[in-house]
């Protein structure tokens, strides 16, 4: 654990209205983390993140960015915080080279750093592409590098998976762990359980504007001490042998597979791998999912 | 968060204005020149209207009167030294008569020997009475001429204008007004409301960069766009077709014409500050513009608009402009001239200005 914290959150609270946005939330960032918000629209994630950020005035409790607050706007503080907000948020009708170069000058950026960001995010092919004419992915590296552009220590990404196509998303990826070698602090929201489990050194669970859960992804998921689930092809074991092996709590079949539930996987797999019915099995443990459905009673949707 | 407080935030170190200012100017500009539909409506759009009006007035302006002439004689000749009517030549009476009840002319002059006569087709009072007036002076001149005494008293008559007056003179001043509220008006509207909506702004708050190094590139485009649409519409009205004539010190236009974008811009920050989508700022936009320029006399003479309008059309900054513009590139006035319009606009701006750094938002 390093020692000190890039960002502290502490007992914030924003009301819109009747709505309780923001609910007593607290949390610590550590300088060089990969620090995930992650919940169902409407649960506080952009909120916390603005309030985070400097954009809005919590009704109470305190923020400390980098040792400073944030709010009233800090121009001091800003040349160290680097915010990607969505993916249109460019000038009209420039190119990729062109919207780094502008958003650059607002820092005394030179040239060169603008080649260096363009090549971090994969786009220097697209250097000289308009914005309105990148895909959605390149859109979201490019706003990405607009946040990176100025090299500052800690980032902050909303959402910056959303909308991707699966090969999008995994090259965003490959980006946000390039950046987080470099040493940055990254501080992010997502909708997506399974990207947050493999991206984040730590994950905050969030639901009705509180934190139900914060803790390493893989804590979370062992916490939850949920049954591992092995599935065999149907017709490699007939059931009620099945329900006779060592280890196995429950057993379901459909069409296609046979699954069995276990709190002990290690006998189970041993008995099988001495049937011979290792051909296709696979084995399932709990996700960040499973965690969502057992902190909340429902199902995770994003 | 208003923008008067924003202006008032810690000024902490921070990478030189000068080249966030520049930067954000530069990408205004490629932002403008890249967007064909603002360079239409910027330059192509208003360049029609000038076109249009133009040709449409010609180049004499309002016909002269054409009435008939039958005979010969003293008077006939004193009305055609007179200048101020054609006059066709008829053979007898009987013809001149039946070409005016047919309206084709709105009246003849006959001479027999001292006898005049003068008939008129009724159904023209404003031609009617002009001709009445004309004929009848000429014959009083003659009558005096035919004493042999010097008259007593002398009228010594000219127009006020430039001997080169023409309705391009008129027009070139009043659609570039109207063109260059159009594109500032716009230009200022749709930035403020489309960075708004993308997050642009937001964006510019977490960067470290004052608001009013923000404001002041987006009017530097703008009052760049005026100095290129003044430059290109006195360009095309010079043009032999169009016959712009400048008077002398019509670059005194210049300082005036930047003045009036400041007030336009200000209108669009106005506008740009409480409308929410695209549509809602063009609409908004087009109602303030067009009017502005119908009753400030840009697109239309004010003369053809009732007396308490021209009183209204007084607090638009279009009508300061419009005449101060006429006075320095047509009418052959100096600095002077500049002074009242200069004056008023500078105050519009500053007011409405103030008003809309005070109703700006940075987020939806």
């Amino acid at each position: 654990m390093a020692t000190s914290s890039a960002l502290s959150v502490s007992g914030i609270h924003l009301n819109y209205g009747d709505l309780r946005a923001v609910d007593g939330v607290s949390f610590d960032v550590a300088e060089g983390e990969f620090f995930g918000i992650l919940g169902p629209n409407g649960a506080g994630k952009t909120t916390t993140l603005e309030i985070a950020e400097g954009l809005r005035e919590p009704d109470s409790g305190t923020v400390r960015l980098l040792g400073e607050s944030p709010w009233p706007r800090n121009i001091a503080l800003l040349p160290r915080i680097g915010v990607q907000l969505q993916a249109s948020a460019f000038f009209d009708r420039l190119t990729a080279r062109e919207q780094l170069e502008t958003f650059g000058a607002l820092y005394g950026v030179s040239a060169s750093r603008v080649d260096e960001v363009l090549e971090l995010v994969g786009l220097t092919e697209k250097a000289a592409t308009l914005e309105a004419k990148l895909s959605g992915g390149q859109r979201q590296r490019l706003s990405i590098a607009c946040a990176l552009v100025h090299d500052p220590d800690i980032v902050f990404l909303d959402e910056p998976t959303a909308a991707l196509d699966p090969q999008a998303r995994r090259n965003l990826w490959d980006v946000l762990r390039e950046v987080q070698a470099r040493g940055k602090t990254i501080v992010y929201t997502t909708h997506y359980l399974d990207e947050a489990e493999v991206l984040c050194d730590r994950v905050a669970i969030m639901d009705h504007g509180r934190i139900l859960a914060l803790d390493p992804p893989a804590r979370l998921v062992r916490d939850l001490d949920a049954a591992t689930r092995v599935i065999l092809e149907r017709g490699a074991l007939p059931a009620e042998q099945a329900r006779a092996l060592p280890g196995a709590d429950q057993v379901a079949e459909d069409d296609l597979s046979l699954t069995i539930s276990t709190r002990s996987p290690a006998p189970l797999l041993s008995a099988l791998a001495e049937r011979g019915t290792l051909d296709g099995l696979q084995v399932r443990t709990a996700t960040l999912e499973d965690v969502f459905l057992e902190l909340t009673g429902r199902e995770y949707r994003a | 968060m208003t923008l008067t407080a924003n202006l008032r935030e810690r000024t902490a170190a921070r990478p030189a204005p000068s080249s966030a200012f520049l930067a954000l100017s530069k990408a205004g500009f490629l932002g403008f020149i890249r967007d064909k539909a603002t360079l239409f409506f910027t330059f192509l759009f208003p360049m029609m209207f000038l076109v249009l009006f133009g040709l449409l007035f010609g180049n004499e302006g309002v016909s002269r009167t054409s009435i008939g002439v039958v005979g010969d004689g003293p008077v006939i000749s004193a009305l055609e030294r007179s200048d101020a009517v054609e006059l066709t030549r008829l053979d007898s009476a009987e013809a001149a008569r039946e070409q005016v009840r047919d309206g084709d002319l709105p009246a003849y002059v006959e001479q027999n020997g001292d006898t005049i006569t003068l008939r008129f087709a009724a159904s023209d009072r404003t031609q009617a009475g002009v001709v009445n007036g004309l004929v009848a002076g000429v014959v009083n001149q003659a009558n005096i001429a035919a004493t042999g005494q010097a008259p007593r008293f002398t009228l010594d008559s000219a127009q006020v204008e430039d001997e080169s007056l023409k309705p391009i003179q008129y027009l070139t001043p009043g659609i570039m007004s109207w063109a260059i509220s159009i594109s500032a008006v716009f230009g200022a509207a749709l930035t403020f409301v489309n960075w708004r909506k993308k997050q642009v702004l937001r964006r510019l708050r977490l960067a470290p960069v004052r608001p009013v190094t923000v404001l002041g590139s987006r009017l530097l485009v703008a009052l760049g766009v005026a100095v290129l649409q003044f430059v290109v519409f006195v360009g095309v009205a010079m043009l032999p077709v169009f016959g712009l004539r400048l008077s002398g010190q019509w670059w005194l236009a210049i300082p005036l014409l930047l003045l009036g974008t400041l007030s336009f811009f200000a209108i669009g920050m106005l506008v740009g500050a409480f409308c929410k989508t695209e549509e809602a700022a063009s609409g908004v936009a087009n109602l303030i513009t067009l009017p502005m320029a119908f009753l400030s006399g840009a697109l239309l003479p004010l003369d053809a608009i009732p007396q308490w309008l021209q009183n209204v059309s007084l607090i638009f900054p279009m009508r300061h402009l419009n005449e101060g513009m006429l006075d320095v590139m047509v009418r052959d006035q100096g600095i002077g001239a500049l002074l009242l319009p200069a004056m008023v606009l500078l105050g519009f701006t500053a007011v409405v200005g103030l008003i809309a750094a005070k109703v700006f938002r940075w987020e939806a």
